[in-house]
Parts: C-alpha cells; sequence; structure tokens
C-alpha cells in the first residue's frame, strides 16, 4: 500500500465549486462516478433493510418490530433495490463511464440530457425517499404496487409512485441517449462486428429501457389518478378491472429484469476473455442471444399472472414462450465456459466475480424454469421459492455482475488498485453468504411458505434461521468488498494504462481518463477481444 | 470539446423518444380496446353524450395547426425566420382554440355530473362510467401533451429570435414540428374512438 499521488484525470478539480463541476458536469465519466456514488450509498440502504426483514423472520411471530413496520420494510426494500440501485445500476454507472470510451468517443451523444437523467434519477430517488416520511406513512404494498390495495390503502402510494415515475423517466432518457450514442459516435473502423460485447449488452438493454418504461409510467398514473381523482380504471365497480393493471404492470416488469440482466451478461463477456487471453467464443451468438433476450423478454410477462385468471391457452403460450427465453440465456453461459476452455486463466478477482456470477446466474435461471412452467408454478406461486428465485438471479447476477464491473474497472476509474487477494476472500465470503442466505428460500417455498408473510408455522423455523445466518456472512462480504474499495480509492497501488491487458478502447487511456478522453480521434483495427496487438505498458 | 453537432443523430433521438409516447398511450389504448370489447353497448350509449360538432372543429383546428408546424419548418429550411416565426404563432393560436374548445367541452359535462365521482355518472352502469373514466384520462393526457408541445414551441420561437435555431441548423424546430404531428396523430385516433362509435 502506497499513498503516491495519482494524476487525477477528469476527477481533477476546475477550481469551480463542487456543486457546479459536479451536478452540473457535462462529463459522461463525472456523470458515471455520481450515479455510481448514489447508487451504492442507496444499495447500503437497502441490505440494511433487508437485514432487518431477516432479523425480523429469525423466529415466528413478533421478535422486534411491529406488522405495519414490516410490511413497509419489504416495500422500502423492494422500490430502492429495484428502482433506484438494481434498474440503474450497470447502465446508469458503467454505462455512462465506459461506453463512450469503449467506442472511442468524446462523450454521449446528448450531454445535457445526460444531466437531466441524473438529475430525474435524484428527484425520483428523493421523492421515493419523502414518501416514507409525509402523508399517511410509507408504503405497504409491496413493490409491485397491486391494486385494489394500493387504490385504496391510506399509506402514501401516490408519492411513492409518482417517485417511480420520475425515474422511469430518467431511464428512458438514458436508453435513448445510449441507442443513438452508438449508432452515431463509434470511432472509425469501430464496426458493429467490432463492439464490445458490453456495449451491445448496453444497446438492447436500452431498447427495452425506451419501449417497455413508458407503459409502467402509464399505470403509475393511473394508479395516482384513481387515488386522487376517484377514477376507476382499475375498480369491477365502476367498469374498470384490477387483472388489467397487473398486465399492464407485467409488460413493463418483466422486461425490466431484463434491463436488470443484460448490461451484467455484457460485463461477464467482456471480463472472461480478458482473464482467460483467449477471443471471445461465438461472438455473434452472444450479440444474437443479447437481441433475442430483449425480444423474447417482452413477450413473457404474463407467466407472473398463472394464478390471477387467464384462459388455459393463454397460460400455455406465456409458459412456452418463457422456456424459450431461457435459450439465449443458455447459450451465453455455454459461450463463457467455452471461451474458457483450454484458455490462459488468470484468477484474478474480476474473473472470480464472473464465475459466481456464471454459477449464481445458473442457479436462479434454472429455477426460473420452474416457474415458468404452469403446473410447477401453480405449487409454488407467491410462495419463498420465488423470493429466492429473483435475489438468485438479481443480486447473484445483476448484483455480482456490477461487483466484477467494479473490480474490473476499478483501477481504470482511480488509477489504483485494490487488495486482490481480500476481493478475492469477499467475493468467496458472498457467494457462500449467498447460497446460505437464498438456498433455504427454496426449500422454504416447496414446503409452502407464502412470500411476504410476518409470521409463520413453528415447523419453517429452522430454514429461516438458516436464511438469516446467511443474511449475515452476505453482509460481512460486502463489508469486506466495500471496505477494500474504499480504503484502495486513496491508498491503492498506482496502476498504469492497462493492467489486465485488456484489448479495449478504454485500457489505451491514462488512469483515471483525462475529461476530454482521447487526444486523437482513435481509429480501430481490430475486435475487442484480440490481444495480440495489447501493448505491455503496464 | 469541440461543437458537436448531429442532424441524423438529434432526429434519431427524436423518433426514439416518439416512440416512447406511442407507448405510453398505447398502454391506455389497451385499456380501451379491452373495455369497448367488454362493455360495447354501453359505449355506444355513452359516445352520444359526447359532443361530435366540437370533436370535429377540434380535429379539424389541430389537423391545420399541424399544417402550419409543417409549414414553419419548411420556412425556415428555405432561409425566412419570419415565416418560421409567424407559422409558429399560428400554431400556438389554433392550439389555443383546441384547448379552449376542450374546456368547454368539459366544464359542459362537469357541470352534468358527468365526471369520476359525479351525482350523475356514479348512478350509471359500470360500462358507461368506464368509458367516461377512460375518456378523460385519455383527453387528458393528450391535453397535457398539446400545452407540452406549446412549450417546446416557445422554446423553438425564441431559439429562433436569438439565432441558435438558424435555416443552417434547423434541427430543434423540426423536432417540434415531430412532437406536434404525433400530438396530432393521437387525437386522430382519439376522436373516431370516443365520437364516432356510435
Amino acid at each position: 500500500m502506497t499513498t503516491e499521488a495519482v494524476n487525477p484525470g477528469f476527477m481533477a478539480s476546475g477550481g469551480k465549486s463542487w456543486v457546479r463541476e459536479w451536478l452540473f458536469t457535462l462529463d459522461h465519466k463525472r456523470i458515471g462516478m455520481l450515479y455510481l456514488w448514489c447508487i451504492t450509498a442507496f444499495f447500503v440502504v437497502g441490505v440494511l433493510l433487508g437485514l432487518v426483514i431477516r432479523l425480523e423472520l429469525f423466529w415466528p411471530g413478533k421478535d422486534f418490530i411491529g406488522q405495519q413496520a414490516y410490511n413497509a420494510i419489504f416495500t422500502l426494500h423492494g422500490v430502492i433495490m429495484i428502482f433506484i440501485v438494481v434498474i440503474p445500476s450497470i447502465p446508469a454507472a458503467f454505462g455512462n463511464l465506459f461506453l463512450p470510451l469503449q467506442l472511442g468517443a468524446e462523450d454521449v451523444a446528448f450531454p445535457r440530457l445526460n444531466t437531466f437523467s441524473f438529475w430525474l434519477y435524484v428527484l425520483g430517488g428523493a421523492t421515493a425517499l419523502v414518501s416514507l416520511f409525509t402523508g399517511g406513512g410509507a408504503p405497504d404494498t409491496g413493490w409491485t404496487f397491486y391494486v385494489p390495495f394500493s387504490a385504496v390503502t391510506t399509506t402514501n402510494v401516490s408519492v411513492a409512485v409518482a417517485g417511480v415515475f420520475i425515474l422511469g423517466f430518467s431511464s428512458i432518457l438514458t436508453g435513448l441517449n445510449f441507442i443513438v450514442t452508438i449508432h452515431r459516435l463509434r470511432a472509425p473502423g469501430l464496426s458493429w462486428t467490432r463492439l464490445t460485447l458490453f456495449a451491445w449488452a448496453l444497446y438492447a438493454t436500452a431498447w427495452i429501457q425506451v419501449l417497455a418504461t413508458p407503459i409502467l409510467s402509464i399505470t403509475v398514473v393511473l394508479i395516482i389518478v384513481e387515488r386522487l381523482l376517484g377514477l376507476g380504471i382499475f375498480d369491477p365497480a365502476r367498469g374498470g378491472d384490477p387483472i388489467l393493471y397487473q398486465h399492464l404492470f407485467w409488460i413493463y416488469s418483466h422486461p425490466a429484469v431484463y434491463i436488470m440482466i443484460l448490461p451484467a451478461m455484457g460485463v461477464i463477456s467482456d471480463i472472461i476473455p480478458v482473464f482467460c487471453r483467449k477471443s471471445i467464443f461465438g461472438y455473434k451468438t452472444i450479440v444474437g442471444s443479447s437481441l433475442a433476450i430483449a425480444f423474447a423478454g417482452s413477450l413473457v410477462w404474463a407467466h407472473h399472472m398463472f394464478v390471477s385468471g387467464m384462459s388455459d391457452t393463454a397460460v400455455m403460450v406465456f409458459s412456452f414462450l418463457t422456456f424459450i427465453v431461457a435459450v439465449p440465456s443458455a447459450v451465453k453461459v455455454f459461450n463463457w465456459l467455452s471461451t474458457m476452455y483450454k484458455g490462459s486463466i488468470r484468477l484474478e478477482p474480476p474473473l472470480i466475480y464472473a464465475l459466481g456470477f456464471i454459477f449464481l446466474f445458473a442457479m436462479g435461471g434454472i429455477t426460473g424454469l420452474v416457474l415458468g412452467s404452469a403446473g410447477t408454478d401453480m405449487h409454488v406461486h407467491d410462495t419463498y421459492f420465488v423470493v429466492g428465485h429473483f435475489h438468485y438471479v438479481i443480486f447473484g447476477g445483476t448484483g455480482f455482475g456490477m461487483f466484477a464491473a467494479i473490480h474490473y474497472w476499478f483501477p481504470k476509474m482511480y488509477g489504483r488498485m485494490y487488495n486482490r487477494k481480500q476481493a478475492i476472500i469477499a467475493a468467496l465470503i458472498l457467494v457462500v453468504g449467498l447460497n446460505g442466505l437464498y438456498f433455504p428460500m427454496y426449500l422454504l417455498g416447496l414446503e409452502g411458505m407464502p412470500r411476504r408473510y410476518y409470521d409463520y408455522l413453528p415447523q419453517f423455523t429452522s430454514l429461516h434461521q438458516l436464511s438469516t445466518y446467511g443474511s449475515w456472512i452476505t453482509f460481512a462480504g460486502l463489508g469486506l468488498m466495500l471496505w477494500n474499495l474504499i480504503r484502495s480509492r486513496y491508498r491503492g497501488e498506482p496502476v498504469g494504462r492497462n493492467p489486465w491487458k485488456a484489448a479495449t478502447l478504454e485500457w489505451t487511456l491514462p488512469s483515471p481518463p483525462p475529461t476530454h478522453n482521447f487526444d486523437t480521434e482513435p481509429v480501430v483495427t481490430h475486435g475487442p477481444y484480440d490481444f495480440s496487438q495489447v501493448r505491455d505498458d503496464d | 470539446m469541440t461543437e458537436h453537432r448531429d442532424y441524423q443523430g438529434a432526429k434519431m433521438g427524436m423518433w426514439i423518444f416518439l416512440f416512447t409516447e406511442i407507448l405510453l398511450f398505447g398502454g391506455l389504448f389497451v385499456l380501451y380496446s379491452v373495455t369497448l370489447g367488454r362493455y360495447p353497448t354501453e359505449f355506444h350509449e355513452a359516445s352520444k353524450l359526447l359532443d361530435v360538432t366540437m370533436g370535429t372543429t377540434n380535429t379539424v383546428v389541430l389537423i391545420t395547426s399541424s399544417l402550419f408546424a409543417a409549414l414553419s419548418v419548411v420556412g425556415l429550411q428555405r432561409g425566412s425566420r419570419k415565416a418560421a416565426k409567424v407559422f409558429i404563432l399560428l400554431t400556438l393560436v389554433l392550439a389555443c382554440c383546441f384547448l379552449v374548445i376542450k374546456y368547454f367541452e368539459w366544464s359542459h359535462k362537469i357541470h352534468a355530473g358527468i365526471y369520476p365521482g359525479g351525482e350523475a355518472l356514479t348512478q350509471w352502469e359500470p360500462g358507461k362510467q368506464a368509458f367516461f373514466g377512460l375518456y378523460y384520462i385519455m383527453t387528458g393526457l393528450h391535453g397535457l401533451h398539446v400545452i407540452i408541445g406549446m412549450g417546446v414551441f416557445l422554446w423553438v420561437w425564441t431559439r429562433i429570435a436569438v439565432g441558435t435555431c438558424t435555416p443552417e441548423h434547423f434541427v430543434a424546430l423540426e423536432n417540434a414540428g415531430l412532437y406536434w404531428h404525433l400530438v396530432d396523430l393521437i387525437w386522430i385516433y382519439l376522436f373516431p374512438l370516443y365520437y364516432l362509435i356510435t
């Protein structure tokens, strides 16, 4: 460890006030950093709420918080984690930081719109937080805001969903910006087949953000209208239909899980070749699978509603389409493993996190098929099986993708390396912790423990306690990881341009990159995973 | 940083934004079609209560305003800032007409107790309540878009006045025009779906 100075690059102060230089910045790298810090802060809040939930469930009945507080806390955990942490996570933070660099561009296509997106993100997050402390108390509907309860509960649902609306707008504008950026700002020679797979994943994600989010926007507007103006869009007594709410909600919210997972898959596709010194296996099939997931993922929403009331034909169609999505997801996993085959593997922290991703995502993906198949879904619907599945995919998948991205790009962002040994230990603790935390949930679900319940039958006690122990291990892993990163941001060993010897454009710049990115516009002459010309300048 | 202008990129961004607007209304059109399928006779009855004359007038007003919006773009492209500004003002005047007519339509209904929670509407069968619920939310959201479109045109007008939107760089006006055509287009679907299904 050393405190040797590092050239601050784009982080250097320009002599103006912090607010002006950061909150009004147009620099995509600074905006990316702002997102990263906000997301990390909200992530910590979400984790603490999750710990409270697990702690309350240690014994049946009341342990230390009341029922209403419990309902508010799991709603809050969901809203914060989904809308403020996971959806923006990789695209808004690392997409902003590294997409223009990987394209050889000066910035995104619409820098001012990008700043505006960030403001909307902050405003939306703040609105969601305000809803906790004002009005009739924190929302208690769960993050899905299902009617009729969300239309009649006295808690502060209107303000919370207004926050969701604003966050959705922010997400749309970021997606729009990335699509135009990828189309218009690629450096000379950077053809579509030379794009990084991270950029391709962001591209597929951006289309989902743009095309699916407006449906959520109108749905939450309808909740507000129903609550404030007394329209009965979802009320059968007034000619409405609550099932339609579920359709509209999932038309967005199912594609949204692909907004969450696709960028993480892009990160993994970028990391694995670098640490195996081998070009990616099946570049075009990975690209195709990203687009196929984005497309097919938009057609499967009603698999959340097998028990809500649907015709048998619809159930079979949606079940079938759900199985179709498993194909491109599996293509990716097999391609990653084939890339590693006979590669020159270096077990560095980013690869460890990537391998953790593959393992945990596979666990979540396979149990997704149990839920996608209508017959088995009837049995485990709305049980802890769903909770376990979702957290394996989103924490084990997107979360680990995010951690892999942080450990991969940390030296580029700060010009310093973290303690690699600690990073690997933290990753292993996290894998153990996550399995301890979520695997018992599969068993609980199969035995019939419903999700979101405050109380449970005594026979579930030991599995609940196992899960709570897992949450402590996970917390310890997260603590070690964050401590290592925060300390290394100030005291880590300085690194050169390309510590991992990667072949993409961001690694040709100094660490951290200068404000204007490239002195001269780069000309791309090879693919993103062609390591034959990588310079050893570290 | 060098100044960056990308005409194609700006247009592409606007078109993608228009997709999102179509999907925003798309959710409501889905609700409309499902509800219409469920209550065809009630929708038929309720539609009779709307004023077709006012609706038709508004349709003509909005289509004409769209023509003026297009003419302002052509004017600027041909080098006449004055023509562009005049046609923008005409567009704004017609947009105001649209809103005024809409106001009279709505207030007439509301006076008659036909609004969510109103004394007349609550007595009616669910299908009619659904019709008017959707009518208010869809025309209301559309009216909001008319107001936003007017704001956008005002902004472009000042940009032309201060010389940042010019015959060489007219994409801001062109995009405002695209937005206005979308607002117009949505009305062209709303009009028959509410006024002409009797």
